[in-house]
């Protein structure tokens, strides 16, 4: 199968390794992956902080540049984004009176999927292990970010995943469906209040002892990681692409100094 | 009433009680630091939380309701003059009075009217958020009328000092038991000394104070659940007994009532009595449920009123997206289930609406352009568990950045508006989200950002807006490299267009609809899943 890469524009700039690891996975299951150069981001950041006008332009390369290419489905790595292009960029354009690009995004977004979705609805995968030669044996919990839990319906599909996969230990943590108060422009204009959400998220993912916390949005991994690092703490927030990813010939490493999953050094 | 229009009509917005008092999160900064607030709070949303869950989750038909009763209301709103004018019809009929009021102002000085031909000083409450919208108890008081509220939540918010409901179905959530005790011993004439924090016993001392009130006063001001246009028809559903007493003791008796409040029939009636107890307190069933239809000689209030009140209704009526808001039943299953509003509490939200209700109704019913009311919209991560717990479906987060954005384009209306850090800021993201190509010219410097990295590898101070990002957190080090200009590297010529057939992915999908619950099954069963650490809280 053909496959287009959607990164969104956070991997893309702030976690290549998140891509890298989509790109990995697929191509081990023996796909084609490709990647529309001309694509940037979904409009979300724009849309949620209400500048709708300034959204259009870019649901409009969106669209055109996944058009220039032929492929079979697109995947992104992330809920939240895949939620956005169904969910927001119909009515970016409709607003504009651009009713034929509403239709198209909308044809866009319904063949793009998120990660997870793709591999378990898409491509049948029901075991990282088995299937994918996933290998990681470290103590993970796990956060459901609400785009993807709440938007998409994705339900236990991220942490099935996660939980086949060889080695890997597993703890639940307490408040799964709570909001890690990252809300895109939302941590900033309301930093207090989305810092007392995130402390308590912290909090309730160290009580699970996990050294690692994975989950399916870096956006909400950021947030997580950063309070964790500024509380000098040695959990780690991963995708659990990277972790999908991870196998025994080419393992993830985790161990070592405290460092946040940003960059590729 | 005559009003005189000249041109279009003007868009009128309500007043009273709907707006912010300062920015949404300055409050909100302030109330954090409370942590016996705090405390108070998430004790208390979490058990209705829970409770709601249990109820609305053993009910088959759930969902289904759910959208019956969004159904309903949205016919209402489609023809709601209509049903306003049946409801006056028939509520006339029966030997009530009914009086319109476009705001709270007009609304407020009907009831005072009323009040006064009656030739009393003190009149009973039933637990009202329309009065609390129009301000009606401070009204009265100027007016030198005495306003005694006899629903217990209500009466310990008006008995404490200085005190404001901060919850539409539990005023008095921010108080615990402790607090509720002091507020009795000092403000209760003749109460025990020794008064304990017993809920029994609290209960007990409020029964005490208003027995006397129910038998003496001639008049009752009550709020309203639904008013059903076939008949004319009022109910109040409750829980302590009180309200019953306040329509049934009194002589007169006048009704706040939104005017989008209204039901059609009386079978509507019966989705509605399904839906709010369990979303609001988590019971199968109400204690208390009162319904009342006209006047019966020799039984019950013989002087009956219903003021139906506009206050900016008509305003959000007319906004295709916003209008939903008008769905609300009051349940305040929205706030019980609401990060935000669990952290911040309800004062924050300025309205005597809080919560996600409360930041889409407040804007729109005193209008977005009020100088502090436009920060209620971004007071939400969107999260979307309102949504889920909102029993006539009403789509919040959708609503919420529907504001955001008409709150951006009233802002950019001001021509002369210098822009703010958040105009540049996306306006610059604009201009590179626009074209992949300005991006990975843009992450070419990538690298630069070592410089405001520290030695650690990590961000832990960023200047202005976006501070208070770094308030709370710190941001990794960025990437030497973006993935877009490695991948550009890697591999330079793929090709865009390929001749053949695409894949069928809906066929892909109908074929592999056993494997979610295969990938769960494979999950329960590979995992060596750690045992959760022991908590009160455990989902
Ligand atoms: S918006 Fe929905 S959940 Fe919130 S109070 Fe109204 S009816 Fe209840």
């Amino acid at each position: 199968m053909r496959i287009a890469l959607f990164s969104t524009c956070i991997v893309d700039g702030m976690y290549p390794k998140v891509a890298k690891a989509t790109v990995d996975i697929l191509e081990r299951l023996g796909h084609e992956v490709v990647y529309p150069q001309g694509q940037t981001c979904c409009s979300q950041m724009h849309v949620n902080s209400g500048y709708f006008d300034d959204a259009y332009p870019i649901v409009k390369n969106h669209v055109e540049s996944f058009e220039e290419w032929d492929f079979d489905v697109a995947v992104a790595p992330s809920g939240s984004c895949v939620a956005s292009l169904g969910h927001q960029q119909p009515m970016i354009a409709e607003r504009k009176g651009d009713d034929d690009l509403a239709r198209r995004a909308n044809q866009l977004a319904s063949r793009t999927f998120e990660l997870s979705e793709l591999l378990i609805d898409v491509l049948g995968i029901t075991n990282a292990a088995e299937q994918l030669d996933s290998y990681f044996p470290e103590h993970v919990t796990y956060h459901s970010s609400c785009h993807g839990m709440r938007l998409l319906g994705l339900g236990t599909r991220q942490s099935d995943l996660v939980r086949t996969v060889e080695g890997i230990q597993y703890t639940q943590v307490e408040g799964l469906d709570q909001c890690c108060g990252f809300g895109g422009t939302f941590s900033f204009k309301n930093a207090d209040t989305s810092g007392a959400m995130v402390e308590d998220k912290v909090a309730n993912i160290e009580k699970t002892g996990a050294s690692v916390c994975t989950g399916g949005d870096v956006s909400c991994l950021m947030n997580i990681g950063g309070a964790l690092s500024r509380k000098n703490s040695d959990v780690q927030t991963i995708h659990f692409a990277e972790i999908l990813a991870s196998t025994k010939e080419n393992p993830l490493k985790v161990n070592g100094p405290v460092s946040l999953t940003g960059g590729s050094k | 009433m005559s009003v005189t229009q000249l041109g279009m009509p003007q868009v009128r917005h309500g007043v009273g009680n709907i707006f912010e008092t300062e920015p949404f999160p300055k409050y909100a900064e302030r109330e954090l630091k409370n942590e016996q607030l705090r405390a108070n709070l998430g004790f208390a949303t979490h058990k209705i939380r829970d409770k709601r869950a249990a109820v609305t989750g053993e009910l088959p038909d759930w969902q289904d309701l759910r959208t019956a009763g969004s159904m309903i209301k949205q016919k209402v709103m489609a023809n709601l003059d209509t049903y306003l004018e049946e409801f006056e019809r028939n509520f006339t009929a029966r030997g009530g009075h009914v009086h319109w009021a476009r705001d709270a102002h007009e609304a407020n000085e009907i009831a005072l009217k009323l009040i006064q031909a009656e030739g009393v000083d003190e009149i009973i409450k039933i637990k009202s958020m329309a009065t609390a919208e129009s301000g009606l108890n401070e009204y009265l008081e100027e007016n030198g009328i005495n306003a005694i509220e006899t629903d217990l939540a209500e009466e310990i918010v008006q008995l404490g000092d200085n005190d404001r409901p901060s919850h539409i179905l539990v005023p008095a959530i921010h108080r615990n038991r402790t607090e509720i005790r002091d507020i009795f011993r000092k403000k209760i004439e003749g109460v025990d000394p020794n008064l304990s924090d017993d809920p029994a016993e609290l209960a007990e001392a409020s029964r005490f104070r208003l027995r006397e009130k129910f038998l003496s006063t001639k008049v009752a001001v009550s709020g309203v659940n639904f008013g059903i246009a076939e008949t004319g028809t009022m109910t109040i559903v409750e829980s302590e007994g009180n309200g019953r007493m306040c329509l049934t003791l009194p002589e007169t008796l006048i009704t706040f009532m939104g005017i989008e409040k209204i039901l059609p029939t009386v079978e509507d009636y019966e989705v509605f009595l399904q839906l709010l107890p369990r979303s609001s307190t988590g019971e199968r069933m109400n204690p208390y449920t009162s319904t009342w239809t006209g006047v019966t000689p020799g039984d019950g209030p013989q002087n009956l009123h219903v003021i139906l009140m506009d206050n900016g209704r008509t305003a959000a009526l007319a906004d295709e997206v916003g209008r939903q808001a008008l769905h609300c039943i009051r349940c305040s299953a929205c706030m019980n289930v609401c990060p935000v509003y669990e952290r911040a509490g309800g004062h924050a939200y300025g309205s005597t609406y809080p919560g996600p209700i409360g930041a889409i109704l407040s804007p729109q019913l005193g209008g977005i352009e009020n100088e502090f009311n436009s920060t209620l919209p971004y007071a939400s991560s969107l999260c979307g568990a309102c949504y889920d717990a909102c029993p006539v479906k009403i789509n919040i987060p959708e609503v919420l950045v529907h504001l955001r954005g008409k709150d951006i384009d009233a802002k950019k209306a001001k021509k002369k508006q210098i822009p703010t850090q958040m105009d540049g800021l996306m306006f610059g993201a604009k201009k590179l989200f626009s074209s992949g190509k300005l991006m990975a010219l843009a992450e070419k410097g990538l690298p630069m950002s070592k410089l405001v990295t520290g030695k650690d590898h990590k961000i832990s101070k960023l200047p202005g807006l976006v501070g208070g990002w770094t308030d709370y957190r710190d941001i990794p080090e960025p990437p030497a490299q973006s993935f877009r200009n490695w991948y550009k590297k890697e591999r330079p010529s793929e090709t865009k267009r390929v001749a053949g057939e695409r894949v069928d992915i809906d066929a892909l999908i109908a074929q592999n609809k056993n494997k979610v619950a295969e990938a769960h099954a494979a999950a329960e069963v590979a995992a060596t899943d750690k045992p959760a650490p022991k908590t009160e809280e455990t989902k």
